[in-house]
């Protein structure tokens, strides 16, 4: 889904200050049949995140959150059931579940002496059934399961279509046959399951073991959200410092133009996502391994492919288009265009 | 001087002699007495040539005046300089107007307007000024006052009086015929001089336009040498050198517009005075057709030559001076002599004065051109003479000579030879177009954190990795507008990034990266070719002369030519060079400089001593000329990035000291001169180019020396150092007499690439003029023994014209000399066809035996030497490979085996220690102590690998053909090569290796994963037959939060969901978590937690059922099933824990506090179920239902909850199916309990 300049525009100014609510993604469907619905809702996260980014401070100066906070009490004060806190989030222009943060952390500031740790936090909001209030967990989950552009769940979602797209592409690659860093072996896992069996016997603290093993418990929180070992930590391990999703072991030419990487994005590609993805990712892919394509599964603006020539290449889907290079007995090096139809594995 | 010029006009003196005379500095004893005369004038001798190409230069103004003159550099006579000798008095950039060093200032006329100029020119003569006058001609477009005095430049035939009378004839120069469009000669205002000042009309001077590529890209470029641009000493000299390297703008320049405008004007004013050509627009730039092409060329005719002997004469001197080498430029001398050729017509000069001359006999005071027809016919003989040349240049310019019609009429038979040598030719010299920019790709090895003090450090880089690119690419995208600047736009960023490179390693970590960066993206041959001085691709040469005349029209459109440095360009940073220059100009980093020229010289060394294979003889077959072609390739690319890599050196070298111009005074000159004789040279370049001469790789030294040199400040050549590295470049210069080809010599190209750096070394305004026409004794003294008997690389023929071109663009100059006469000319001739004759390359000499140490040594010495050279590198590649391959097979092998050991190591350990034992690292010491030992057997692994390995790898690479005995020796010293290299890395780093696989392997996976991810881990992966068709793991969080956000509200009342679709959903959870393709634990985890607040919204009720208005609630049976699903999923797809526990949390059993009536029977009985699933165990649930006891509810509620607990404790789970039965037939039984 590949839109001009100018039919992204219309999108985005039909969402301008729409909260972030399941029936206004209902409402943006209505108004954008042809459009799929994933990209839409993808359009409508970025800009609703860009105009929270915008407004978002004026949320958080002490009187705001006192005022709110004096709302929320009033309003639980009167109907508990009633939602108050999204209303009091829709009313303001905030989103439901940054809301419910800022209660919840006013909330815990007033109950006990020490501010609540951002963990604590997180982890409330994760499982509401933890807020010791129970009118305050309603309304919190309420808030969060209310909110599509923020919260747990929806940074869940968000992670998930982010992994699925990636395996697709390992997939999509496997078939065409194109040979890419791998995963992890299994001999890894194993001695893995050594180390960890170590530690859970022994009496050393984690963080001694992981000094002990030279690494810093940065980036080691036995959190729920543990990364299965990838390519990237692969190459991390062997000393790369920034790793695109994919690395091709043999070059391939796209629609003419050589990659080195693949770079699997989830998100609809705007001006000022890609931008910051330019600047921070695929630049530094490009310095590191050479030109390289992007994929934005949910589609990009058009203007914004005008770095094919320098390097970025991007598409909204695999490329049909591959141009392998393979060794050939009689005339040394040719180059041998991929059939669209599948190959025998 | 003069003198002996007339004495050989006047055939007193046999040429022949006199040009012994000239090139030796003993007189043989075979010589005539005349020659004895001569010697007798010995002193003389070296001040002979510059005056015949002054002579040349002087006679020559009148047909080359508005054209481009000809540089040339050639000094004052040793009379005007201080006692010691390359000390100050040079200069003279302007082209011509250095050329009349001998003689006696002109009149006092001359003197008038120089003393009026403002700036450092002096009048002339020996006064206790700070020594003779210096003329900064072309330096900078322009000065200022030039457009308002109405000069003309210097350069269009300027007689500059030098600072002492030298010992020439004054009568010579008054004699000469008036150059009426020098505005120094005859200035508009002062005094009046002899001859047809009246009809003088000062011509404007214009300044040049910058149109092109290069000038727009940052500063305009000084041509110091070249014509084009010339500038009169600005009286602020200051303000025009903003920097160091006078690069900076004249303040007065005037905007574009303006310029334009200017030229515009002084042009139609042209056109009103023609026919009158006497002032000359002075224009800058190599002679295009734009200029020329409104002048309609006079005929020339061989028969109206005017004294055919005289001139013989001359230009057999001339030849002869350049045959030997005594003139410092040859290709100078060369594109004089065309332009001679392709002159357009005479100056005409008035009769009366000829007439005033023609009563003398003195033959120097006829003319030497008196017509055309006499300049052609003196080109022609030149050429004629350096024949030899003309046939090594381009093809390109082969066929130009070849067409060029006036050489047809005055030389048939030359013609026939180029046409001959033409046809013959091979030199095709490509322009390519530069790729763009290509990253410098990671490399793992020197790149990695290992490498970095700190974490930081590693991160500091990791980020200027990334600035440095993003300079270079916003470079990229700006460079070529007007209004960018370099330092402004990237400046401070540039700076900012320098300030965060603290440590040292971190500079040497950049420096190599901005080093590579720079030898990738200007040193391959291609992007050096086309545009070397970083001119857009020449249209001139592109097209080629046929269709000049079509674009001719199109040019005289254009208001400035296209400029290039014309035949003596200063040294430039043409195209992405100027990034690398900008970049370490605005750095201005002292450290970042250090770094790099500790980097460079290194490179360069490493480089200058490559072991570049010899091309061996006989050998003619196709197979080697293949190995040929990569043998030059491989020349040709360390050749040019020796190149670079020197240019960049010299220029951060010397840039602390280059200043716009050399000490004012003696005494601060020789207070520099004594300070700087202290400092050690950046880079030992006498040793290297002595070394160079001796192993006679001459041919790749000297040009890099060149380029380092021609970044040196002025005081450089006044160092002693530097004076003997000059003076040993003076001899070689010497040497490289291009007639001699004896065996064993230099090939002819290879001199000439050599002749053409140093000829335009010695134009380097740096470079003082003296230093060429030394004392033959002193250069006799560097004398270096360079008859050696081995061949080195100087008797291959390692250049061809393509590198020629590549290394010396300017000697395209000459071409499109020829080109810019064939789009002037109406007649041209059609050109003829194509006819490509393929040439072989000869070979040279025989290999003798090297001697070297070790007898082994020696012997495989000599096997290589007598085998195609392929087979060296073969060989040497094969070990070079395997060794590595060995080391990482044995890693991947041996090591691994000893890691896993290791694991099985630990796992005893933490079995007969249990819980108490000692430290980690203890453990890990211990680990490594056992496994240690093992490491020995790496060697024998190693040699075993080496052994195995090498010889089919040499086999398969060597021609099938390769003789047994050939083929096995390769094999055995490939694999004694690769078993030293492996075993002896091996031997040094194996223990420490296998201590850091383990150590390494631990930790990386442990910071990669957690704990509950490893004990998922082993369960991941989906059945060979999925098709993963299973709905994605992210829609359906998505769904199912719909469905909760739903049941929580708010939501309209048409809002609701339908059985089916939550049966769906479950079926769908269900297929997406036994195919796992897509899922990961996030997921799976959020997944978990859904289900489990579904489930309590099923017991509680809570989900809004779409359906008859009346209903909106899930009928029990309904709930039932879904709970079933639900309990199986948990049971038997979710391989990560579900939080069941939340189905007791006060939260969601609190949902049901709601419900009115409140209905139990669904939690009792997912409740039961559960223990029963064994997904919670009694005692967990008990312990559960406990805890809500502890929270407050109404009081009702509590009473129905403490109900419950008993009721479930009352009723074990072994009862469970009469249990299951008995609710079935009361449906209403948690109404009832919660009754009771």
């Amino acid at each position: 889904m590949i839109l001009t300049k100018a039919q992204y525009e219309e999108i985005a100014q039909c969402l301008v200050s729409v909260p972030p609510t399941r029936q206004s993604l209902r409402k943006l469907k209505q108004r954008f049949p042809s459009q799929s619905q994933a990209t839409l809702l993808s359009i409508f996260s970025q800009e609703y995140q860009k105009h929270i980014k915008r407004t978002h401070a004026k949320h958080h100066t002490p009187e705001a959150i006192e005022n709110y906070y004096q709302r929320y009490l009033n309003g639980v004060g009167k109907n508990g059931a009633a939602p108050v806190l999204l209303e009091l989030a829709n009313e303001v222009d905030y989103a439901p579940s940054l809301m419910a943060r800022i209660i919840l952390e006013r909330f815990l500031q007033g109950h006990e002496q020490t501010p609540p740790s951002k963990s604590v936090i997180n982890n409330m909001l994760r499982d509401p059934s933890q807020i010791p209030d129970g009118v305050l967990a309603n309304q919190v989950y309420q808030c969060i399961v209310n909110d599509c552009c923020y919260g747990p769940l929806v940074d869940c979602i968000k992670h998930a279509i982010g992994y699925e797209h990636e395996i697709l592409l390992r997939d999509l690659l496997l078939k065409k046959n194109l040979s890419f860093l791998d995963p992890a072996t299994p001999k890894e896992r194993t001695l893995l399951l050594v180390c960890l069996e170590f530690r859970r016997q022994s009496s050393v603290t984690h963080t001694s073991f992981l000094s002990f093993l030279g690494c810093t418990s940065q980036g080691f929180l036995p959190s729920q959200e543990a990364k299965t070992v990838t390519d990237e930590d692969q190459l991390r391990a062997k000393g790369y410092d920034k790793t695109p999703d994919f690395i091709l072991q043999v070059p391939v030419a796209v629609e003419g133009h050589i990659i080195h990487w693949i770079e699997s994005k989830a998100s609809f590609g705007d001006e000022c996502s890609h931008h910051a993805y330019l600047h921070g990712q695929f630049w530094s892919y490009w310095n590191r391994f050479g030109p390289g394509l992007v994929i934005y599964w949910y589609g990009f603006i058009r203007e914004l492919d005008c770095n094919r020539e320098r390097g970025i290449l991007l598409k909204a889907c695999f490329p049909t288009d591959i141009v392998t290079l393979c060794h050939s007995t009689q005339h040394g090096l040719t180059l041998k265009i991929l059939e669209e139809k599948p190959e025998a594995m | 001087m003069a003198a002996v010029l007339e004495s050989l006009l006047r055939e007193e003196v046999p040429v022949a002699a006199a040009v012994r005379w000239i090139a030796r500095s003993t007189p043989s004893s075979e010589d005539s007495p005349e020659v004895a005369a001569l010697s007798a004038l010995r002193p003389l001798r070296k001040e002979f040539v510059p005056f015949l190409l002054n002579f040349l230069r002087e006679q020559s103004n009148r047909v080359l005046p508005q054209g481009p003159s000809t540089p040339a550099k050639t000094p004052g006579a040793s009379a005007a300089l201080p006692a010691r000798p390359g000390a100050p008095p040079r200069g003279g950039r302007g082209a011509r107007s250095q050329l009349f060093p001998a003689a006696e200032p002109v009149s006092t006329a001359a003197e008038a307007p120089l003393a009026r100029r403002a700036g450092r020119r002096r009048g002339p003569g020996p006064g206790p000024g700070p020594g003779p006058s210096r003329e900064r001609g072309g330096r900078g477009p322009g000065g200022p006052e030039e457009g308002t005095s109405g000069e003309s430049p210097p350069w269009a035939g300027g007689r500059k009086p030098r600072g002492a009378g030298s010992p020439g004839s004054p009568r010579l120069s008054l004699s000469d015929p008036p150059n009426l469009s020098n505005l120094e000669e005859f200035p508009p205002v002062g005094t009046v001089p002899p001859g047809p000042a009246g009809r003088t009309k000062p011509s404007r001077r214009i300044n040049p336009t910058p149109v092109s590529e290069e000038r727009s890209l940052s500063k305009p470029k000084t041509c110091f040498t070249s014509p084009p641009i010339s500038c009169v000493p600005s009286s602020q000299p200051s303000a025009l050198d903003t920097s160091p390297w006078g690069l900076g703008l004249p303040p007065g320049c005037r905007s574009l517009q303006e310029e334009r405008e200017m030229l515009r004007k002084a042009r139609s004013k042209q056109l009103q005075q023609s026919p009158t050509p006497t002032c000359a627009i002075p224009e800058l730039g190599s002679p295009v057709p734009s200029r020329t092409g409104g002048l309609t060329a006079e005929p020339a005719d061989p028969a109206r030559v005017s004294s055919r002997q005289r001139l013989e004469l001359v230009a057999l001197i001339y030849s002869s001076c350049i045959a030997e080498n005594l003139v410092p430029n040859l290709f100078l001398e060369l594109y004089f002599v065309l332009q001679l050729l392709t002159a357009r017509r005479m100056v005409a000069t008035r009769a009366s004065d000829l007439g005033s001359n023609r009563g003398a006999l003195d033959p120097l005071e006829t003319p030497l051109f008196q017509s055309i027809h006499d300049c052609v016919f003196f080109a022609a003989q030149v050429l004629e003479h350096q024949f030899q040349v003309l046939s090594y240049l381009d093809k390109g310019t082969l066929k130009l000579l070849a067409e060029n019609e006036r050489l047809l009429c005055f030389s048939p038979a030359l013609q026939g030879r180029l046409r001959a040598a033409y046809e013959g030719s091979v030199a095709k010299v490509s322009l390519v177009i530069p790729p763009s920019a290509q990253a410098v790709s990671f490399q793992p090895e020197t790149d990695n954190r290992a490498n970095f003090s700190s974490d930081r450090a590693f991160h500091t880089f990791k980020k200027q990795r990334d600035v440095f690119y993003e300079v270079l690419r916003e470079w990229e995208d700006h460079h070529e507008e007007p209004s960018w600047d370099f330092e402004k736009g990237l400046g401070s960023r540039i700076r900012a990034m320098m300030g965060q490179l603290s440590a040292a390693c971190s500079h040497s970590h950049f420096v190599r990266l901005f080093q590579k960066q720079l030898l990738q993206m200007c040193q391959s041959p291609g992007s050096a070719g086309g545009s070397v001085l970083g001119e857009a691709p020449d249209v001139l040469n592109m097209l080629g002369a046929d269709k000049l005349g079509r674009l001719r029209q199109l040019q005289e459109r254009l208001i400035a030519p296209q400029s290039s440095g014309g035949p003596c360009p200063p040294p430039t940073f043409p195209g992405c060079q100027g990034f690398f220059r900008d970049f370490i100009m605005s750095a201005s980093s002292f450290h970042f400089n250090q770094h790099l020229m500790d980097s460079l010289s290194l490179k360069i060394r490493e480089l200058n001593g490559l072991p570049l294979p010899q091309h061996e003889p006989g050998d003619e077959d196709g197979e080697s000329d293949v190995d040929w072609q990569g043998e030059r390739r491989q020349f040709a690319v360390v050749l040019l990035s020796l190149r670079l890599l020197a240019k960049f050196l010299g220029f951060v070298a010397f840039l602390p000291y280059r200043g716009p111009e050399p000490p004012p005074t003696r005494e601060l000159q020789d207070s520099i001169l004594a300070l700087r004789s202290q400092v050690p040279p950046v880079l030992d370049i006498r040793a290297l180019l002595q070394q160079g001469l001796w192993a006679r790789r001459a041919v790749l030294t000297v040009p890099w020396l060149v380029e380092f040199l021609s970044f040196a400040d002025h005081i450089v050549p006044l160092l002693d150092y530097y004076r003997s590295v000059f003076t040993l470049l003076l001899h070689l210069h010497r040497s490289l007499v291009l007639s001699k080809e004896n065996e064993g010599e230099m090939c002819f190209l290879n001199k000439l690439l050599l002749l053409a750096v140093l000829g335009w070394l010695f134009q380097i305004p740096t470079v003082p003029e003296d230093l060429f026409f030394l004392d033959d004794d002193q250069v006799d003294a560097f004398e270096v023994d360079t008859a050696t008997s081995e061949h080195g690389l100087d008797s291959v023929p390692v250049v061809d014209q393509q590198l020629l071109y590549t290394c010396c663009p300017y000697i395209g100059e000459l071409r499109k000399l020829l080109a810019s006469w064939v789009s002037g000319s109406s007649g041209r001739s059609g050109g003829f066809v194509r006819k490509i004759t393929p040439t072989t390359t000869t070979s040279l000499g025989t290999l003798p035996p090297k001697t070297s140490q070790g007898l082994q040594a020696q012997l495989a010495q000599a096997f290589f030497h007598n085998q195609p050279p392929s087979l060296r590198r073969t060989v040497e590649f094969v070990a070079e490979r395997i060794g590595s391959n060995c080391v990482k097979h044995i890693k991947a092998t041996l090591v691994a085996d000893l890691v896993n050991r290791a694991e099985s190591l630990l796992q005893e350990q933490l079995v007969t220690q249990g819980r108490h034992r000692g430290d980690p690292a203890q453990l890990l010491e211990l680990l490594c102590s056992q496994l240690g030992p093992h490491g020995a057997q790496a060697l024998t692994q190693g040699r075993e690998f080496c052994q195995k390995k090498s010889p089919a790898a040499v086999r398969a690479l060597l021609p099938e053909e390769t003789p047994a005995a050939v083929l096995s020796s390769a094999e055995n010293i490939a694999v004694g090569l690769a078993t030293e290299k492996a075993c002896s890395w091996l031997s040094d780093n194996i223990t420490a290796l296998i201590r850091r696989e383990v150590k390494a392997a631990v930790s990386r996976m442990l910071r990669a994963q957690g704990p509950e991810a490893a004990a998922r881990v082993e369960r991941r992966g989906c059945s060979r037959a999925c098709e993963h068709h299973a709905p994605l793991p992210s829609h359906l969080i998505s769904e199912i939060k719909d469905v909760l956000s739903l049941a929580a509200g708010p939501r309209d009342p048409e809002e609701g969901v339908s059985p089916e679709h939550l049966e769906q959903l479950l079926n769908q959870l269900s297929q997406s978590l036994q195919c796992r393709q897509f899922l990961c634990p996030t997921a799976e985890q959020h997944l978990a937690k859904c289900s489990v607040e579904l489930a309590s919204l099923l017991v509680a009720d809570r989900i809004p059922i779409l359906g008859p208005p009346t209903q909106h609630r899930l009928d029990r049976g309904q709930a039932r099933r879904l709970l079933h699903m639900l309990l199986s999923l948990w049971k038997d797809d979710f391989q990560g824990p579900v939080p069941l526990q939340l189905l007791l949390s006060p939260r969601n059993v609190g949902l049901l506090a709601d419900t009115r009536p409140r209905e139990w029977d669904l939690l009792l009985f997912l409740l039961r179920e559960l223990v029963e699933k064994d997904l919670m165990g009694q005692l967990e649930v008990e312990a559960c239902l406990g805890r809500l006891n502890e929270a407050q509810w109404p009081e009702d509620f509590s009473e129905e909850l403490s109900t419950l607990f008993r009721l479930f404790l009352a009723e074990p789970h072994a009862l469970e199916p009469q249990l299951r039965a008995c609710e079935l037939m009361q449906p209403n039984r948690g109404t009832v309990l919660a009754q009771s």
